[in-house]
C-alpha cells in the first residue's frame, strides 16, 4: 500500500490530465449533441491543430498559449468550411455515410500529414515549462496548470455561450428539434456548420495546451480521441458539464489505476468505467434519458 | 511488272534476319562496352516501420540504409557483377509484425536477393521467419532479441549485439564504473517498456544480471508503448529513492520519462540506461540539454576513433537528420549484404547466405573487428558506454574507445 501522499499526488496529476481529456472531448460532445455526427476525424483535426501550434512557435516564435486564440479561430474556420463544403454535401443526412465521410477525412488528413511533415515528432519546448508550483506531495508544472485552468475557463465560456447568446440558443433549438428550428426561421445549415466549427475550435484550443507536453506526430490524434469518446459516453452525449466531469474521472481513474495496478494494467480502469456506465447509466452521467 | 518489283524489294524476312545479324554483330564487335554498361541492378529489400508508433526510429533506419545504398552505388556498385547497382525495394512494416511479414512476401515476388531490416525485435522475429521460407538472406539491423538468432534459421544474420550480450556487458561496466567511484550506488530501480519482446526480455535480463552483480534491485516498473504519462512511475521512484535508475524503453517514452524526472525534481545519483531509447541520441541532447545531462547509456555506438564514422555523420547531418544508432546500424547492415554479394559474385540467394556465413568483413566503423558469424550472430559485436556531457555524447567505456571519463555519480 502506498503512502497517502503518493496517492494524493496521483489524484492531483490525474486531475490535471483529465482536464485535457475534457477539453478534447468538449468539441466531440458538441458535434455529437447538435449534429449527431460521430466525428472520426476529431483526432486528425487535433493533430493538424497541434502542427499549427508547433509551426507558429517554430517559425514565428509565438508561444502556444498566446497562439491559442489564433489557432482556435483557424480551427473554427476549418471546421465550418469542412462541414459546409464536404460533410453536409456528401452525407445526404444519412448517419452511416457521415461516419464513412469523417473516417475518410481522417485517413486523408493523416496521410497528408505523414507526407508533408514526415514521421518525425516535434515538440515545443518552452523556457518556463519546468517552472511550477511545489505542492509538497507533487510538483505541478506550468503546462499542467495552464491546461487545467484553460479547460475550466473554456468549458464555462462554452456553457455561457450556449445559455445566453442567440446563436447558442439556436444551436440548442436545432439539437432538440431540427424541423421546428427551420420553421421558425433558423438557418439550420449555418447552425450545423457553426457547431462543427466550435467543436473544432475546442480541439484547436486543446492542441495549444498539449504541444508543450506531447510531441506532435501524424498519429498523435489516436492517443486522445479514443479517450475522448469514452469521456463523451461517460459524461453523457452532448453535455459540456458531463464532458468536464467525465474527463476528470477518466484522468483520475487512469492515474490511480496506474499507481496500483501498473501502467499497463491500470489502463483497464478506463474500460471498466466505460462498461459500468453503459450497464447502469447508458445515457451517461449528465446525458438525457432515451425516449 | 509485278515480278520485276518483287526482285528489287527486300523481303520482310530477309530484313529481319539481316537486321538481327547486324545488331548482334554490332553489339559484340562494335559496342561491347555499351552492352556491359548497364547490368541488371541487384534488388535489395529494405523493411522498416516508417509509420505507426515506431515511425521515428524506422525512418532513421531507412535513411541509414538508403545512405549506404547511395554510397555503394557511388563507389561503383557491385564490382564482381560488372558494377551492378543496388536497387532498394522499400517496405513499411507499419510497426506491426504481421505487416512486416506481408512486406517480405511482396519483396519475394519482386525477386529481391536479400532483405535488411526491421529495427524492432518483434517485427524482425516475424520477417526473418518469413524470409527463411523463401530462402532469402535477411540481415537484422537493430532488433536485439536473442530469439532472432536462436531458432536455427540459416538465412538470418545480425551484425550488432543482442540484448543478452548488451546486458552482460552493461552490467560488467556498471560494476566497474561504480567500483572506480568508490561504490556510491547500491540500490537501483528498473523502468522498462513491456509492449514488445524487446522490453519484456530486457527487464528479465536486467533484473537477474544486476541482482546477481550485488545490486539491490528495488523494483522493475513496466509501462506500455506508447505511454503519455510517467508521473506515477516517477512518484514511485520518488517514494523508493533508489541510488540508480535504469531505464530501457523507446525514444519518445524515454524523453517523456527524463522530462518528468526533471519536472518532478527527482534526481537519483545516476541514470544508467541499457538500450535507453534516447539516452544516446543527439536529438534528445539538442532538444532537452538539461534533462539529458550526465545520462549514461550502454548501446549500439560507433568507434569514435574511426574517421569514416564522422564522414557518415557529416552526410547524415547535411541531410538534416540526427546521427542516431538507427542510422549507422542500418547503414552497416546494407554494407554487410553488399560485401556478401560482392564475394558471392551472384544475385543468387543461397550463394549470398553462404557468403554471409563465411564473412570476415572489416570495412566498417563499429567497434566489432572483422565479422565472424556463429548461428547468424556476429561474435565480435559489442555495445559501447556513452555519457551525455555538455553538448556531446562521449564514449566512457571500454577504455580503448573512450573519449572522456565518466562523471559518476552526477553532480548534485
Amino acid at each position: 500500500m502506498y503512502d497517502f501522499s503518493i496517492i494524493l499526488a496521483s489524484v492531483i496529476n490525474g486531475t490535471m490530465t483529465g482536464a485535457v481529456y475534457a477539453l478534447v472531448a468538449l468539441g466531440l460532445t458538441l458535434i455529437y449533441g447538435v449534429l449527431h455526427i460521430i466525428n472520426f476525424a476529431h483526432g486528425s483535426m487535433l493533430m493538424v491543430a497541434m502542427y499549427a501550434a508547433f509551426f507558429l512557435f517554430a517559425a514565428g516564435g509565438i508561444d502556444p498559449y498566446v497562439a491559442l486564440p489564433l489557432v482556435a479561430a483557424l480551427a473554427f474556420a476549418f471546421g465550418y468550411a469542412l462541414q459546409r463544403s464536404v460533410i453536409s454535401k456528401t452525407s445526404h443526412g444519412r448517419d452511416e455515410i457521415i461516419l464513412l465521410v469523417t473516417l475518410g477525412i481522417s485517413i486523408v488528413i493523416e496521410n497528408a500529414a505523414l507526407f508533408f511533415f514526415t514521421s518525425n515528432e516535434r515538440l515545443v519546448t518552452l523556457p518556463y515549462d519546468i517552472e511550477g508550483i511545489d505542492l509538497g506531495v507533487t510538483f505541478l508544472v506550468v503546462p499542467q496548470l495552464a491546461a487545467f485552468g484553460a479547460s475550466l475557463v473554456i468549458t464555462f465560456l462554452l456553457w455561457l455561450f450556449m445559455a445566453r447568446t442567440d446563436t447558442g440558443k439556436a444551436i440548442r433549438a436545432v439539437a432538440k428539434e431540427r424541423l421546428g428550428a427551420r420553421l421558425v426561421g433558423i438557418n439550420v445549415d449555418h447552425i450545423f456548420a457553426i457547431s462543427f466549427g466550435i467543436g473544432t475550435a475546442c480541439v484547436g484550443a486543446a492542441a495549444c495546451l498539449l504541444v508543450p507536453t506531447f510531441p506532435v506526430t501524424p498519429q498523435i490524434g489516436y492517443v486522445f480521441v479514443l479517450i475522448a469518446f469514452t469521456v463523451v459516453v461517460l459524461g453523457g452525449m452532448g453535455s459540456f458539464v458531463g464532458a468536464l466531469i467525465g474527463g476528470l474521472i477518466i484522468g483520475i481513474a487512469e492515474s490511480v489505476g496506474g499507481l496500483f495496478f501498473g501502467e499497463t494494467l491500470g489502463k483497464i480502469s478506463i474500460s471498466l468505467i466505460f462498461i459500468l456506465v453503459l450497464l447502469f447509466r447508458p445515457t451517461g452521467l449528465f446525458g438525457q434519458r432515451l425516449r | 511488272m509485278t515480278k520485276k518489283t518483287r526482285k528489287s524489294q527486300i523481303s520482310r524476312r530477309t530484313f529481319v534476319a539481316g537486321a538481327g545479324t547486324a545488331a548482334v554483330a554490332t553489339g559484340v564487335i562494335g559496342f561491347p562496352a555499351v552492352l556491359r554498361a548497364a547490368p541488371q541492378p541487384v534488388n535489395l529489400g529494405i523493411i522498416h516501420p516508417v509509420t505507426g508508433f515506431l515511425q521515428q526510429a524506422g525512418a532513421q533506419c531507412r535513411f541509414g540504409a538508403m545512405l549506404a545504398v547511395a554510397d555503394i552505388n557511388a563507389d561503383g556498385g557491385i564490382r564482381s557483377l560488372d558494377g551492378a547497382k543496388v536497387r532498394a525495394q522499400l517496405g513499411d512494416a507499419q510497426s506491426k509484425a504481421e505487416i512486416g511479414v506481408a512486406e517480405v512476401e511482396k519483396l519475394n515476388e519482386r525477386g529481391v536477393s536479400a532483405i535488411v531490416g526491421c529495427f524492432a525485435s518483434g517485427i524482425s522475429i516475424a520477417t526473418t521467419q518469413a524470409a527463411a521460407k523463401h530462402g532469402i538472406p535477411h540481415v537484422v539491423d537493430v532488433g536485439v532479441s536473442d530469439k532472432i538468432v536462436q531458432r536455427g534459421l540459416k538465412n538470418t544474420f545480425r551484425f550488432g549485439p543482442g540484448f543478452g550480450k548488451i546486458v552482460k556487458v552493461g552490467t560488467e561496466r556498471l560494476i566497474e564504473i561504480n567500483e572506480k567511484a568508490g561504490k556510491p550506488t547500491k540500490s537501483l530501480l528498473i523502468v522498462h517498456e513491456n509492449s514488445t519482446p524487446f522490453g519484456s526480455g530486457m527487464a528479465k535480463l536486467l533484473t537477474k544480471g544486476l541482482g546477481d552483480a550485488g545490486f539491490d534491485v528495488m523494483d522493475a516498473l513496466a509501462h506500455p508503448t506508447p505511454n503519455r504519462d510517467f508521473n506515477n512511475i516517477v512518484l514511485k521512484i520518488k517514494a523508493a529513492n533508489p541510488d540508480l535508475v535504469v531505464p530501457s524503453m523507446y525514444y519518445n517514452e524515454y524523453v517523456l520519462f527524463a522530462r518528468t524526472l526533471e519536472r518532478q525534481k527527482v534526481k537519483p545519483k545516476a541514470i544508467y540506461s541499457v538500450l535507453g531509447g534516447a539516452a544516446s541520441q543527439y536529438k534528445f541532447l539538442k532538444e532537452f540539454p538539461t534533462a539529458a545531462q550526465y545520462i549514461m547509456d550502454c548501446n549500439h555506438w560507433y568507434n569514435p576513433k574511426n574517421s569514416d564514422a564522422f564522414r557518415v555523420r557529416a552526410a547524415t547531418e547535411k541531410a538534416g537528420k540526427f546521427y542516431s544508432y538507427e542510422v549507422f546500424t542500418a547503414y552497416h547492415a546494407v554494407k554487410l549484404v553488399a560485401d556478401a554479394i560482392e564475394r558471392a559474385k551472384s544475385r543468387d540467394r543461397a550463394a549470398i547466405i553462404d557468403a554471409l556465413a563465411s564473412s570476415t568483413w572489416a570495412g566498417h566503423f563499429m567497434p566489432y573487428g572483422p565479422t565472424k558469424f556463429v548461428n547468424g550472430q556476429n561474435q565480435g559485436a559489442q555495445p559501447l558506454n556513452t555519457q551525455i556531457l555538455g553538448d556531446e555524447i562521449e564514449v566512457i567505456a571500454p577504455e580503448e574507445y573512450a573519449t572522456a571519463k565518466a562523471v559518476f555519480p552526477r553532480p548534485a
